[in-house]
């Protein structure tokens, strides 16, 4: 750790990695109600646990932003962070702010949160991923702008890396882009066209530019290779990004009432999608093959190729697999979306995060570099329990999806939907088991903190 | 990448490529903007609908259900449960209304929410809004 301010990011991880508990947690009792129909039943219906489960992931993304953000903007920028103490604080407002959302959707009924909160005022919530109270989501904004103003003006004292302007622009945009989150408006028809603006601008648009400039430093760390090459990549990797990804929002426009032209644009756009990714994968593999140290962090280095991979596949492969409109026409809200958003929003965003958490935390606990090799030992195998499991929840849920698209919508005597669910309930066992080695693998991934902390430090291999 | 290409090649092309594929999808947008009226149903949008929706928002419905295909896969698929139901606005209001307060033993259950009439009245005609949407043809059959 170069800079004092930089320890800021440390609370800001912690948090991520508990609410990482929370969302896992309730993902288990959300697959187990698939299943089990009447589990917790009504305590916790399905919807409040999908809730949970959405959210906190939501949350702990943005919290694992902003502490990437807070630990890496003033080491690229070589100055300590403008206002540590705004840190800090809006730290517990936005703590303070999660913890209360989650706790009245378990609370109360959905409808009283409500009218507790006084939705009536400027109605925003029972949108899917929006669902926040208003209230909250104006605490999301204040801490926005107080997370922005604080890394802008470090960024602008400081020097200005490539890592850093892309960072911000990508940390901008989910700012700007959250304000649609208080357009809805009673035409469903335009509703869903800039709830869009939100979710698919965010994940599949700047969100990317976030990712790429975590994975741009950790790389540039890790394996010492010249950052005029790593920044070049960065910018035609978000390039791709952007020109396909804009106008692949088109992708969601085909059946929601909107012009049929879309279903043209969103497929020849979405369908290059996979190219940003692709490149990723072959820069990240490129970048560790030509590296000109060997980083002590093994760990950090297996996530940031991981993240790679997996993005790839999740978000690339399986998000090919159902973007074109004449697939998309059988494939629309059902369990092969679901297989695409686990895999993807696991590849991209869950290991971008654990990759800069990796590759911070250590130097954050007081460590050089790295931790121990048995601390690394076991984050290593968290890593292919999380990673090995989630490819199996995908592959589970992507045989549910082709069986439910088949009888539901493809055959000559399609069934109901819940005869349906009751014909692929196999795979939902098969699901809920890999989801439950996936909580293994997290258990063994925060072991990973505590095991081996009063070992020496792991030494980097000397290559002869 | 070879030397010839720079870095402040790269970086121009993702600044112009963004900035044009930016603008082009704001202008699909305003030409989506005005085609919808003819597509949206908007001059279905009662008092009586802009209520249901709003009932349909403060009970997340959305949380296991999809509406044209959006939402969450727990639950069946809304956007044409009206034309499902026979085309009978009374069908839907009387599901709501018989759902079982403890659920049903072993099975997904719709939650008892307690509506009034003119409640249930505005869900179902939200329901029937939603289901004259020009959806270019989709759900493929009457299942969702």
């Amino acid at each position: 750790m170069q800079y004092q301010s930089q320890a800021v990011a440390r609370p800001y991880f912690i948090a991520a990695i508990v609410l990482f508990v929370a969302q896992i947690l309730f993902g288990l009792v959300m697959g187990l109600q698939y299943v089990w129909g009447d589990f917790l039943f009504p305590e916790i219906p399905f919807n409040v646990a999908r809730m949970v489960h959405t959210n906190a992931l939501i949350v702990w993304l943005l919290f694992g932003f902003m502490g990437a953000s807070y630990y890496l903007v003033p080491e690229e920028a070589e100055t300590e962070l403008h206002a540590p103490w705004l840190a800090r604080l809006m730290f517990w407002v936005f703590l303070v702010a999660a913890g209360l959302t989650v706790a009245g959707y378990l609370l109360v009924p959905y409808a009283t949160l409500a009218k507790l909160t006084m939705n009536d005022l400027l109605p925003t919530m029972g949108r899917e991923f929006l669902e926040q109270p208003t209230i909250t989501k104006i605490g999301i904004v204040i801490v926005a702008l107080a997370f922005l103003y604080n890394i802008g003006m470090t960024v602008l004292r400081g020097r200005k890396t490539v890592v850093n302007l892309v960072l911000l622009l990508g940390l901008a945009g989910l700012a700007v882009l959250f304000l649609f989150a208080f357009y809805v408006p009673d035409n469903l028809v335009l509703d869903k066209y800039y709830w869009w603006w939100v979710v698919h601008l965010w994940v599949e648009g700047v969100w990317e530019l976030i990712l790429g400039a975590i994975l741009a430093f950790v790389l540039i760390k890790v394996t010492g290779v010249d950052r005029e090459v790593i920044e070049k990549w960065l910018y035609v990797i978000i390039a791709m990004t952007l020109i396909t990804g804009i106008i692949g929002t088109g992708h969601h426009y085909y059946w929601i009432g909107t012009p049929k032209y879309w279903q043209w644009w969103g497929s020849v756009f979405s369908a290059m999608e996979p190219i940003p990714f692709f490149m990723m994968t072959v820069y990240a593999f490129n970048m560790v093959n030509r590296r000109r140290r060997n980083h002590p962090n093994k760990a950090a280095t297996l996530w940031a190729l991981g993240t790679a991979v997996m993005a790839f596949l999740g978000a690339g492969v399986w998000g090919f697999l159902h973007t074109l409109a004449p697939v998309n026409y059988y494939t629309h809200g059902s369990q092969i979306t679901a297989a695409h958003g686990h895999m993807a929003f696991y590849g991209a965003y869950v290991m971008i995060v654990l990759t800069i958490i990796s590759y911070a935390m250590p130097m954050l606990r007081g460590r050089n570099a790295a931790n121990s090799n048995r601390s690394q030992v076991l984050e290593m195998w968290s890593f292919w329990l999380m990673t090995v499991s989630m490819v199996f929840i995908t592959l589970f849920l992507t045989g549910a999806g082709i069986l439910q698209v088949y009888l539901q919508r493809v055959s000559a005597t399609p069934q109901p939907f819940m005869a349906v669910q009751e014909q692929i309930s196999l795979f939902y066992w098969l699901r809920e088991i890999a989801g439950v080695v996936f909580l293994i693998g997290l258990v063994v991934y925060i072991a990973s903190f505590f095991v081996g902390s009063r070992d020496p430090e792991a030494v980097p291999e000397v290559t002869g | 990448m070879s030397g010839t290409f720079t870095k402040s090649m790269a970086r121009n092309i993702f600044y112009g490529g963004a900035l044009f594929f930016f603008l082009l999808f704001v202008a699909l947008t305003f030409d989506t903007t005005q085609a919808l009226p003819k597509r949206d149903n908007r001059a279905a949008i009662t008092p009586e609908v802009a209520l249901g929706k709003r009932i349909w928002e403060e009970h997340d419905c959305i949380g296991c259900h999809t509406l044209l295909g959006e939402g969450a896969y727990f639950a069946p698929e809304l956007g044409n449960v009206y034309t499902r139901f026979g085309n009978s606005k009374e069908a839907i209001m009387a599901f709501i209304k018989s759902r079982p307060v403890q659920g049903i033993p072993g099975r997904r259950s719709m939650p008892q929410f307690n509506f009034t009439d003119e409640e249930l009245n505005a869900l179902a005609e939200f329901l029937k809004y939603s289901s004259e949407i020009n959806t270019n043809g989709w759900p493929p059959n009457i299942q969702g």
